[in-house]
């Protein structure tokens, strides 16, 4: 601990000179426990961020290649899925508790794990420090309890899984009364506490980290750098920390009304309840009160997702594209207004709950609101294209990827918010398509576009590009054929979590599709695997990158060393002296932030 | 722990400024379950309770705590550590006082049989209320610290600013108290 303390009473840097000795002197005293374990330095947590995340991915999309292989092939035998799975795939065919369990934990670890702390976890700490000139987080004490309070949540969502009754199979909603009987099914045992428990260490996790990022951003910019000099990244990341803050708490409180219902008998959710055919003491409760908490963060969650994908998109576009990002402020401010909405807007998860109709329409207006910032976004990433001077890096085609995949899933978000049809295409696979589009692969698209891009600076050495050339189309176009046809199926009316289609007459006729979507899914499964041995390989065995900026990007964090140490900059934090966006201006094809504004110049 | 910040003087000391937005988090986990109980309060079946009368003393209590801490503050402002020390020392009685007058109102709404199981009303009033006493007992828990450490530190010790962020927090939890006391009183 004295060490850590050393180096940050440095960083308060009264005397950079001071500083740049004690630095290295520091740096021969780490213990492996302290440099890459119980680490507080932010670049560290942010790798510690993303290889959890990457190990949580590989779980949840393993569960979809099961399940998807029951819907894909319901009468087909796996023998292999018995060796794996045991009681799960009993004979080889996946049980039908399995298959909801699985299907719960899938949603749970993609939602949270990975979308949430793999994403906004690994870059907010990797990118806010390194892009706004700071040498660690407001608090990085702080920090690292974060992370350790992610991991703790995952060992007990792990856990949960090898529990006799299994994990919680209620849907990763967890509505009541599945969430709030015990008897309501085998994953309502003590799965559903475990569940609860990895919950609830989870909100504590990202609550910390969202105080931090908020903090950091607006207390430690370097000199010179305003907010409207920030890079997008950077804006993303802070309305992320907001929404964090201020939903996941409404979550909590959720949750503990729901513990209270299931372990001290009071009925804040249960209401006239049959259990094999005993009624239940618990009366005048609501289940639609959960709802109403678990959305009023359930949706800003949505933006936690895609708000930080947005930002790191906008900027990898721009330093691609050779071009400043098309309408800075309109960027910011569709992000604000994002944000906003954000909260106004949970209701739409429950149209056909019995809502009153009236209030309803409140939710239909305000939901298609979110049609404006998200169209202003979308113009602003394709004039930051047109007539760009485009590299195309693995990298910039995720981005690319992202974009795409943000106009095909926002245009059925337009579908989806009307009430009124969505009385046909709720709870059907048209709602599985939409938000898979344009939340999960869209949100996934950023996150690898991110790892693609911001690798060289993090591990001082490139990811292996014919690679990342392959993993990018299998993924591209195996996303669209998952999800586009689901579509269809969905306005057919099929509904989504069931079990089997090929009882129903109606959905017969998909039988073929459901097999090519899980053969599909299979393969980009697999696919996935081309980019964790690339990024495993590269870390110790991939191309050194030999200059500091192997972009020729504008932002702070390529005027740190190739393999920057606790504390970012060797001598004094570089002072800023214009936006991050100076991209083929005056006949420079970029200039720094740090670059002073020239006579002839205006100022930013 | 020592921060990372910047040396600008007039800007506000981390400890506080993370303390702020955390207080932005506690409100919205507050308002989620005030809003919870208006809700529910609207809906068939719903029967109100009476808020025990010992609550208002509990009300005054917080009060004189909040005003306490407060003077407290001054106090080693102008170093007048013998006056800082005792007033730290009863705002962290006083709040253990609001603790027991808590408790003694919960007890006497459980006996006239407002329990979990027949009440919505009374399990949402626990819940809340309760939450909002083990906020109260973290922050009672920081006073004693605070005392202690003025007890124990060989060297003289004049940093306002851990008072000053426990003052924060101890206005907050007395103002969210008086929200939640005027809530339950109207709603019901």
């Amino acid at each position: 601990m004295s060490e850590v303390t050393h180096i940050h009473e440095h960083a308060v840097g009264v005397s950079h000179e001071a500083h740049h000795e004690g630095h290295h002197h520091h740096e021969h005293h780490d213990s492996f426990l302290s440099k890459y374990v119980f680490s507080q330095d932010h670049k560290v947590i942010a790798k510690q961020f993303l290889i959890t995340g990457i190990f949580w991915a590989v779980i949840g999309g393993f569960f979809s290649v099961v399940f998807r292989l029951q819907i894909g092939f319901p009468d087909a035998k796996f023998p292999w899925l018995e060796t794996l799975l045991g009681e799960w795939a009993k004979g080889g065919q996946l049980q039908p508790e399995a298959y909801y369990a699985l299907v719960t934990i899938h949603g749970t670890v993609l939602v949270f794990f990975v979308l949430t702390a793999g994403l906004s976890g690994t870059f907010s700490n990797f990118l806010i420090p390194l892009q706004i000139g700071a040498r660690d987080m407001a608090s990085p004490f702080l920090n690292m309890l974060s992370y350790w309070f992610f991991f703790v949540a995952g060992i007990v969502m792990l856990s949960s899984l090898f529990v006799q009754t299994g994990p919680f199979s209620g849907g990763w909603t967890a509505y009541p009364p599945l969430s709030a009987l015990g008897d309501a099914s085998p994953g309502s045992k003590i799965g559903m506490d475990m569940w609860m428990i990895s919950m609830a260490l989870f909100i504590v996790s990202s609550l910390l980290g969202g105080l931090n990022y908020i903090a950091t951003i607006l207390n430690m910019r370097t000199k010179g750098m305003s907010m409207t000099r920030l890079p997008l990244t950077i804006w993303a990341f802070f309305f992320t920390a907001v929404l964090g803050v201020l939903s996941f708490p409404v979550l909590l409180s959720g949750v503990i009304l729901l513990i209270f219902d299931r372990h001290f008998g009071t009925s804040f959710y249960l209401s006239d309840i049959f259990i094999n055919g005993q009624a239940l003491p618990n009366e005048g409760g609501s289940a639609i009160l959960y709802q109403h908490l678990f959305w009023f963060l359930g949706h800003p969650e949505v933006y936690i997702i895609l708000l930080p994908a947005m930002g790191m998109v906008s900027e990898i576009l721009s330093v691609n594209s050779r071009k400043p990002i098309f309408g800075y402020m309109a960027m910011v401010g569709s992000m604000f207004a994002i944000a906003i909405l954000a909260f106004l807007v949970w209701a739409h998860h429950m149209f056909v709950t019995g809502l009153n109709p009236f209030l309803g329409a409140f939710f239909v207006l305000l939901t298609l609101l979110i049609a404006v910032p998200s169209a202003i976004k979308v113009f602003n990433w394709l004039t930051t294209l047109w007539k760009g001077n485009i590299r195309f890096t693995p990298g910039m085609l995720f981005a690319i990827g992202f974009v795409s995949l943000f106009i095909s899933g926002g245009l059925t978000g337009i579908f989806l918010g009307n009430s009124a049809l969505d009385i046909q295409l709720h709870d059907t696979y048209f709602v599985i398509a939409h938000f898979h589009i344009v939340m999960g692969v869209a949100s996934m698209f950023g996150m690898l576009a991110g790892i693609y891009h911001w690798y060289p600076k993090m591990f001082g050495r490139y990811l292996n590009n014919s690679l990342g050339y392959i993993h990018f189309w299998i993924t591209m176009v195996g996303a669209y054929v998952i999800f586009w046809p689901m579509h269809y199926e969905g306005l057919a009316g099929m509904p989504r979590r069931y079990y089997k289609y090929d009882i129903w007459e109606s959905f017969k006729q998909f039988g073929t599709l459901n097999q090519i979507i899980s053969i599909a899914a299979i393969i980009v499964f697999l696919a996935q695997f081309l980019f964790i041995i690339n990024f495993f390989y590269s870390i110790w065995k991939g191309r050194k990158v030999t200059t500091k900026n192997p972009w020729g990007a504008n932002t702070l964090e390529w005027t740190t060393p190739i393999n920057p140490g606790h504390g970012n900059w060797d001598g004094e934090i570089p002072e800023v002296h214009r936006w991050a966006y100076d991209y083929s201006k005056d006949g420079h094809e970029f200039i720094s932030q740090t670059t002073p504004v020239g006579d002839n110049e205006s100022k930013h | 722990m020592e921060m990372v910040m910047g040396n600008s003087s007039r800007k506000m000391h981390p400890h506080k400024f993370l303390l702020w937005i955390a207080i932005g988090s506690l409100t919205m986990m507050f308002a989620g379950l005030t809003s919870a109980y208006i809700v529910k309060s609207n809906q068939a079946g719903w029967q109100p309770v009476k808020v025990p009368s010992i609550f208002y003393l509990s009300t005054v209590v917080i009060v004189a705590s909040s005003i306490t801490i407060w003077l407290a503050q001054k106090a080693i402002v102008a170093k007048q550590m013998v006056k800082y020390r005792l007033l730290v020392s009863v705002t962290a009685v006083l709040g253990v006082i609001f603790l027991f007058t808590q408790f003694a109102g919960f007890s006497e709404m459980w006996q006239q049989k407002i329990t979990f199981k027949e009440s919505i009303a009374g399990s949402f009033f626990y819940v809340i209320a309760g939450l909002h006493a083990l906020h109260v007992l973290g922050g009672v828990i920081a006073l004693f610290v605070l005392v202690l450490r003025v007890f124990s530190t060989r060297t003289k010790f004049y940093s306002s600013t851990p008072v000053e962020t426990a003052g924060l927090y101890w206005h907050f939890v007395d103002i969210l108290w008086i929200y939640l006391f005027i809530f339950f009183l109207l709603v019901s």
